[in-house]
């Protein structure tokens, strides 16, 4: 029996916005002492009351149009239940019934399309780390904005479910909603797996394997689940609708939570938030703030440069975002430098947010194509842009303090040409190029280099010497 | 109201209140007193006040907060035994602008454990004794708010009304208790109870003020995202010609000597020239019932914080995380807290939600409407605060549905988000006295204070 499966997936992305969903405080608390971005709403003191933070609307309206989604123009906050130190208010702020997100689509680079159920606005909750006798309690990430993401069941093997979660991490952070910091936790998955046989009308009984937080473990978590459900399957034996959690270390996920057990969050509606009303203009005016999405890249660099460098490149906004600013005929030749230098493992140390500047890249572009620089000097030249005192320099003073910048000019290299040929050294390796031995122009030129302590360029110094020995 | 000067000092006052403070002991009107720092705020307002500056509307009058308000370094109890321990470490929005106006707070006074109830009764501390006869309770929840006031202790204090928890003590007590529009005043600082239907007001000796109340007070806060835009000083006040009274309040489960001083009323305001309408209000029959359903929901919500782990009680000997929320919120809670948890957590638990919550809500929808409607013939409305006067200590601690019906006629304003003021109107033979409020629509505080003038 073949059985196909079928799964959606709920995405949590952590907003970076100034300040946390209700309240005036820091929502960046990266390398801050736990509980100290905690402000008095967040902590849920006695008679404290949200505020909503506009900021995380206008993040959401963004977050909703990268994947061309409806937003509503009415949307409301309730209030979600449950006891646990994660959570002082003793309720998350989330949208059950209106979010502001609607139906909308992915599009996956192998063009499958994954619609978008719905996207809400929530806050995080808090952060515990639990020892043998004693728990700790972080506040630090309580009511960080969150967006949820709920997509339709349109995904039908791993692979595309790591697709997806990759593609949604590059919408979410071309548009710049999120940091995107997967090993921080910035984006979280919850993926939902139900087998059917081929051929079936009706959906196969699902579980929910939560909070992964890779794309790698998105795929391993759904193949180990199609497994697992596979031979059940085929022993005949039932499907418990339940909550798994997945383990990296051992590649396995056990079950936490079974249906029957299933919280009853007794929703309500937030009474101390009164509900979004978005005018169109407004929704219209955020919209258009919306960067260059991954598509868009895609659409703007095809010809230019070779489809598996776009995707290699996509992955790493910054550099696409500057590739896309300089002039189209260099963006082949920087595009190469990303890819094979920038991205080359010895170099994984060099990349971050601190980029060359426009003039510096399509100078060095320039210098490589007019022979000013060999493809090795501009390598060191490139490597050189993100040494943080070279911040200023232009690419010449760079290259000439390199000592890389190639002599083309005909008349001194000819001079330099005429020097080497005087000399007696070689006066046997010319006789036996006129004889007909025509390798040992190689050694000509390796001499006239010499003399010109590398900055000759050889291609030019070689017809020069053609041209004088013929 | 008496403010300081350079003859009469902030100093004296706030020694004055406290003497009395101490004198009513027996009343247990004060969960706390705030000697202390009132005596040193009050020296600070004396020494400005030689200086010849201007300390504000409220220069050195001494007041109390009802202990749900949070009041920076005070313990702030809510009369609970879970927030027994709680210091508060900033100020309830309402208690900033008191203070920018020179006030200074003396004291916090005893109330129904988180405003749970109508006899101030279900306190940690014990109940507070009515002004009138120590036999009889103060009503509720701002117990201790109205018997300050009515015993002059202070000339004002702070009261937060979600079903009458303002009006309902004021009348028991025979002094005046304004309920702003909800949005009027800010909530902000003040312990939630049922966040749609609380709205935090004042308890004094007339409605002039009240008005000088809510003009310092009813602002829009931004740390309270339900208050409305400023509307209270700009608004004007409407001249009242035609009353309306509520044909379903006048039944046999008013006490008849209430009836009959409302009625009395009546007679006096037609020889003034007035018009009395007679108003048919059906949907008011439910207004308990969608009461007791928004009210425990929003509740169980908002006590859900109280848990143990970061302030206030936590039960010890908990052997996991369940048993320590059990145990602390087992003890620490009192037992109409539980009840009103426990209603609450039914009516929002999945498959009880649309039959009992949300249809409840739509019922409130329905009775909004027909208090825009009831106000399209009158101008104000002119009713009953509760269905008897105060009533003896004890007589209803056994009978929840008894204390609920005390609310009868002072909650659909509550759900409906109107202004209300509860005004003396007369006595029982028994000498106990007798409160009317007046309604009047959203926004029409000044109106029903003006109109509450009128009538004094």
């Amino acid at each position: 029996m073949k059985y196909i499966p079928t799964i959606g997936i709920e995405c949590h992305v952590q907003l970076c916005t100034k300040t946390k969903l209700f309240s005036e405080v820091d929502n960046d608390a990266r390398g801050k002492e736990p509980n100290s971005c905690v402000s008095p709403v967040d902590y849920a003191l006695p008679g404290m009351l949200p505020r909503l933070n506009g900021e995380a609307i206008k993040f959401a309206i963004r977050a909703g149009r990268a994947m061309n989604c409806k937003i509503n123009a009415y949307s409301r906050f309730d209030r979600k239940h449950y006891f646990y130190p994660d959570s002082p208010k003793g309720y998350q702020i989330t949208q059950f019934y209106h979010p502001i997100i609607g139906e909308g689509y992915v599009e996956l680079p192998s063009g499958t399309k994954v619609r978008i159920e719905h996207a809400h606005l929530e806050g995080d909750a808090g952060k515990l780390t639990h020892s043998d006798t004693y728990s700790l309690v972080d506040l630090n990430r309580v009511d960080t904005p969150l967006i949820e993401i709920v997509s339709m069941p349109d995904i039908h093997s791993a692979a595309d479910a790591r697709d997806y979660t990759k593609e949604l991490w590059r919408l979410m952070t071309y548009a710049k909603v999120t940091f995107g910091d997967l090993y921080n936790g910035n984006m979280r998955f919850d993926v939902n797996v139900s087998l059917a046989e081929e051929g079936a009308t009706e959906l196969g009984t699902r579980t929910e394997t939560k909070n992964l937080n890779s794309f790698r473990s998105v795929e391993r978590a759904i193949e180990f689940e199609i497994k697992r459900q596979t031979k059940l399957l085929e022993k005949g034996e039932k499907i418990r609708q339940e909550t798994r959690g997945w383990n990296d270390a051992t590649g396995e996920s056990t079950p936490q939570r079974s249906k029957e057990e299933a919280k009853d969050y007794r929703y309500m509606p937030e009474p101390d938030l009164p509900p979004i009303n978005l005018s169109q203009e407004f929704i219209d005016t955020e919209s258009a703030k919306l960067p260059l999405m991954p598509a868009d890249y895609r659409k703007k660099f095809a010809g230019l440069i070779p489809t598996e460098t776009i995707e290699v490149l996509l992955d790493y906004p910054v550099l696409v975002e500057k590739l896309a600013e300089v002039d189209e005929k260099y963006t082949k030749r920087i595009a190469n430098l990303f890819s094979s230098v920038l991205l080359a493992e010895e170099n994984a140390s060099l990349l971050n947010d601190d980029m060359p500047s426009k003039a510096q890249l399509e100078k060095l572009a320039d210098m490589l194509d007019k022979n000013e620089l060999s493809s090795t000097g501009g390598k060191e030249v490139f490597i050189k842009f993100f040494d943080k005192e070279m911040h200023f320099k232009d690419t010449e003073t760079i290259a000439k303090e390199l000592g890389v910048v190639q002599e083309n000019d005909a008349g001194a290299l000819e001079a330099i040409v005429d020097a080497v040929l005087a000399k007696p050294e070689t006066q046997k390796a010319q006789e036996d190029y006129r004889n007909g031995e025509q390798k040992v122009i190689g050694f000509l030129v390796g001499q006239v280099m010499k003399e010109s302590h590398g900055k000759a360029n050889p291609s030019a110094v070689q017809e020069i010497l053609k041209n004088k020995l013929s | 109201m008496k403010t300081a000067n350079k003859t009469v000092t902030a100093t004296q006052l706030v020694k004055d209140a406290l003497k009395k403070a101490e004198f009513f002991k027996d009343y247990n009107v004060f969960i706390s007193l705030n000697e202390e720092a009132a005596l040193k705020r009050a020296a600070e307002i004396d020494e400005r006040i030689a200086r010849g500056e201007n300390v504000g509307r409220l220069a050195g009058v001494p007041f109390a907060a009802k202990d749900n308000y949070l009041v920076k370094g005070t313990k702030t109890t809510a009369a609970s035994h879970i927030l027994e321990p709680f210091e508060a470490p900033l100020n309830a929005t309402i208690i900033d602008q008191l203070e920018a106006e020179g006030a200074i707070m003396i004291g916090k006074v005893n109330l129904d454990s988180f405003a749970h109830g109508s006899s101030t009764e279900n306190s940690y501390f014990g109940p507070t004794l009515n002004a009138v006869d120590k036999t009889r309770v103060a009503g509720g929840s701002s117990g201790g708010s109205a018997v300050a006031v009515a015993l002059d202790v202070v000339e004002f204090t702070t009261g937060s009304d979600t079903g009458g928890s303002i009006r309902q003590p004021a009348s028991f007590n025979g002094i005046y208790g304004l309920k702003p529009t909800y949005g009027a005043t800010s909530r902000y600082g003040v312990i939630s109870m049922a966040s749609s239907l609380d709205t935090d007001g004042f308890l004094a000796k007339s409605a002039e003020d009240l008005d000088l109340l809510m003009s310092i007070c009813a602002h829009r806060d931004e740390k309270d995202l339900t208050t409305l835009p400023d509307f209270y000083e700009t608004s004007e006040a409407k001249k009242v010609q035609k009353i309306g009274v509520v044909k379903e309040f006048d039944s046999d489960v008013v006490d008849p000597e209430i009836r009959a001083c409302l009625k009395e009323k009546c007679e006096e305001l037609k020889k003034s020239g007035h018009e009395i309408v007679e108003i048919d209000m059906p949907t008011l029959k439910y207004a308990l019932a969608v009461y007791y359903i928004i009210q425990p929901a929003e509740v169980t919500s908002n006590l859900s914080r109280y848990d143990g782990i970061r302030y206030g009680f936590r039960s010890e000997n908990s052997a996991d995380l369940d048993s320590l929320y059990g145990n602390t919120r087992n003890e620490g809670f009192m037992k109409e807290n539980k009840r009103r948890i426990m209603i609450g957590n039914f009516v929002l638990s999945s498959g009880f939600y649309d039959a009992y919550f949300l249809k409840a809500a739509k019922a409130r929808t329905l009775i909004i409407e027909e208090y825009n409607k009831a106000f399209e013939k009158c101008d104000v409305l002119l009713t009953p605060v509760s269905p008897n006067p105060a009533f003896k200590l004890g007589e209803k601690v056994g009978d929840p549905i008894a204390m609920y019906i005390e609310d009868l006629m002072s909650v659909s304003i509550n759900l409906a988000g109107i202004p209300g003021i509860a005004i003396p109107a007369g006595k029982t033979k028994s000498g106990l006295p007798i409160g009317l409020q007046i309604l009047g629509p959203r926004r029409s505080d000044k109106t029903i204070i003006n109109f509450a003038k009128e009538l004094a």
